[in-house]
């Protein structure tokens, strides 16, 4: 990769931000700057990173992508399979711009969502000192990138002691080709809250696009987020996420992320343990096939004593494409009593299928209980005989305990109708894979 | 029940078999007639679970001599899942989890697709809803048991209800039954023997392996078996097997010898 590939790369990224100009206020301008300044110094991860060592980025900065240009606002209807009824509001996002006529803002009282650049425009001063606050923009290009540009993306807030009485959709769709984008995602849980936020990317625009998220998420003292992410961008795209979750005293996040679509897919899920006996799980699919790459790095930082971590990330791939999953897990001097438990568990379906899985334990407490463990490997002999005895084929045995391994992970996502959205997804690709029942 | 003119179920005809290059079927000679109870008793070892499995086409488990037909076919000519739709039935001992898979879905597919080999109507979620809740009730089953996965998370005694849940949705022609009554307490002993016993028929059969004579009590055996060394080395009637309760097995291998 030569230094000016990469230079021009970056450079088509900023293109859009530096051409916007300075807002009113002057927090977000000195954090924009900031940023870009960053995001200048930074250099882009390549191989030779550890953090990426797995995930060869060449091919993305071979391109060169301009801002979004006006797009065609779809239709309510051309929508329509992304309809989630039990939703309360929802948010609806075209090329990176807000999209008011596909939006339902309304959620009950105590439960805000606002388009970013609305939030930002009102400036009644709850984004300082809570917007990129917990997604580091020092140390990541891609984090700078997005944050120099910090422009569209939702706010979700939930008052203190108020629960949603609905999921909350924020749905990101790609139309145009060539377009980069950066959405970035603020979720604010007060004290004894609880709200649960499906973010969910999807691609209606064949060719390569790209999309650079940041979502942050605060929970607070005893409050509940669920966060189901969704990423199904189209088949030639390229996404590079963070998620940045901090959690307070007895705080609790549940996490379920599937990713099916991109070419080339990247998520940093970041999760502090800030305050004492704060619950964390996280529930991780990738489903890919072809010549998908897709990459999720996640880091559990246990800084506080009696924390609980439960991990369950599970790989099912075809095709020649290529799955990483690097686990770190923290637990630092003085978090004693934390119980912390990963596991990754993968399933290859083809000869040329590959995966790339790294626990990573430091444990810096004395007392505390980690367990760990990662698998990878084809389907079990006893469990294909079980399913024979009853009558089914092999292929339709085998189609089963795929669709079933990658199911369990679906079935925790606490959206009916997603997970049903989703297990028929599963089916389908376990299927296109492994060919029809016989 | 005995009958002299009952159709022949199954014939296996000096089996001898291999499962990881260790020989592990000596030889063994069994013939299962309809309307027969059969139980196959045993030290363990002896090669009970390894002939149940050979017969219902494990992979792992190499035949390398003799023959079996079934319904007057070619039993090892038939890979696992026709020996199944054909009418064979295996309980198993270790009832696999599935986990993602519905109990329900599973179910569903596998009545169908045997439905479907047998040239009879498949039903559809609705219909088979009804259906599996109805034979469920033999089990005293608790619906429930359809949401959840496939055996993820039940308990022994439930892992096995489902096994003949499925035996009866599925009505084979000859059941083995893999040690269904180990791990069972006394009254899911008597819900699972009785829900086997309501299944039996003139023109069926079940084969019983069991380390237990407790079981053959609750479903009366025709026909008691003891197998040692991958070989049957005794045939008796019921009373068999309420001496082997209070006798043990060595008895036996002194009167071989």
């Amino acid at each position: 990769m030569s230094a000016s590939a990469t230079t021009a790369f970056l450079e088509s990224l900023l293109a859009g931000h530096s051409a916007a100009p300075a807002g009113p206020l002057a927090w977000l301008n000195a954090l924009r700057g900031e940023a870009l300044e960053r995001a200048n110094a930074l250099t882009l991860p390549t191989t030779r990173d550890e953090d990426w060592r797995f995930t060869d980025l060449s091919a993305l900065y071979r391109l060169a992508f301009r801002p979004a240009g006006a797009a065609a606002i779809p239709t309510v209807v051309a929508i329509e399979s992304f309809a989630v009824p039990e939703v309360a509001a929802r948010l609806v996002f075209i090329d990176g711009r807000f999209a008011p006529g596909l939006s339902s803002t309304r959620a009950k009282a105590g439960i805000e969502v606002r388009d970013l650049a609305s939030a930002l425009a009102a400036d009644d001063g709850f984004l300082r000192g809570r917007l990129a606050q917990l997604a580091d923009h020092r140390d990541d290009a891609f984090r700078a990138i997005n944050t120099a540009g910090l422009a569209e993306g939702a706010v979700v807030h939930a008052r203190q002691n108020v629960a949603a009485d609905g999921p909350i959709q924020l749905l990101f769709l790609s139309t145009q080709p060539e377009v980069a984008t950066h959405p970035r995602v603020l979720i604010v849980a007060e004290d004894g809250s609880d709200v649960t936020v499906l973010e969910e990317y999807a691609g209606l625009a064949d060719g390569a696009y790209c999309v650079n998220g940041v979502t942050e998420v605060a929970v607070g003292a005893a409050a509940r987020v669920r966060h189901v992410r969704v990423q199904r961008e189209a088949a030639a795209a390229f996404h590079v996420a963070t998620s940045a979750v901090r959690l307070e005293r007895d705080g609790s996040y549940a996490s379920v992320s599937v990713a099916l679509g991109a070419r080339i897919s990247r998520h940093n899920l970041n999760v502090v343990q800030a305050g004492e006996g704060a619950t964390i799980a996280l529930d991780g699919l990738a489903l890919i096939h072809e010549r998908q790459l897709a990459d999720t790095h996640s880091f559990v930082d246990h800084a506080r004593p009696h924390g609980t971590s439960r991990q369950l990330h599970k790989c099912v791939v075809g095709g020649q494409a290529h799955a990483v999953f690097n686990g770190r897990i923290l637990v630092r001097a003085g978090a004693q009593l934390t119980n912390s438990a990963q596991q990754s568990r993968n399933l290859l379906l083809s000869r040329r299928a590959h995966v790339d899985t790294k626990p990573q334990l430091e444990i810096f407490a004395d007392d505390v209980k980690c367990a760990h463990g990662a698998a990878i490997g084809q389907l079990e002999a006893d469990e294909l005989f079980y399913l024979r005895t009853r009558g089914l084929s092999e292929t339709a045995a085998r189609n089963l305990l795929t669709y079933g391994f990658a199911a369990e992970i679906v079935d925790r996502i606490p959206i009916a109708s997603v997970a049903a959205s989703l297990r028929k997804a599963v089916l389908e690709q376990t299927q296109a894979e492994l060919g029809p029942a016989a | 029940m005995i009958r002299e003119n009952a159709r022949t179920l199954l014939e296996v005809r000096n089996l001898t078999a291999k499962v990881a290059g260790v020989e592990i079927l000596k030889g063994i000679s069994l013939t299962v007639r309809a309307g027969e109870v059969h139980a196959i008793m045993g030290p363990n070892g002896s090669g009970k679970s390894t002939f149940a499995k050979a017969l219902a086409g494990h992979p792992a488990y190499e035949v390398t001599g003799g023959t079996a037909s079934f319904d007057g076919k070619d039993l090892f000519a038939m890979p696992a899942e026709e020996r199944a739709r054909a009418g064979l039935f295996l309980g198993f001992q270790y009832p696999v989890e599935v986990p993602g898979v519905a109990n329900s879905q599973f179910l569903r597919l596998a009545y169908n697709t045997v439905q479907g080999a047998r040239g009879r109507d498949e039903l559809d979620p609705l219909e088979f809803d009804d259906f599996v809740r109805e034979r469920m009730k033999l089990l005293e089953m608790d619906p429930a048991f359809l949401d959840r996965s496939v055996n993820e998370g039940f308990s022994g005694g439930e892992k096995k209800r489902n096994e003949i849940l499925q035996m009866a949705l599925l009505e084979p022609r000859l059941a083995f039954l893999d040690e269904t009554d180990s791990g069972l307490d006394i009254d899911a002993l008597r819900i699972v023997a009785g829900g086997v016993n309501k299944l039996l028929t003139a023109d069926n059969a079940v084969v019983l392996v069991t380390h237990y004579q407790r079981l053959l009590n609750y479903i009366v055996p025709d026909y008691v078996h003891v197998m040692d060394g991958g070989r049957i080395v005794k045939t008796g009637d019921k009373a068999l097997a309420l001496e082997l309760e209070s006798r043990g097995y060595d008895w036996l291998d002194k009167q071989a010898a």
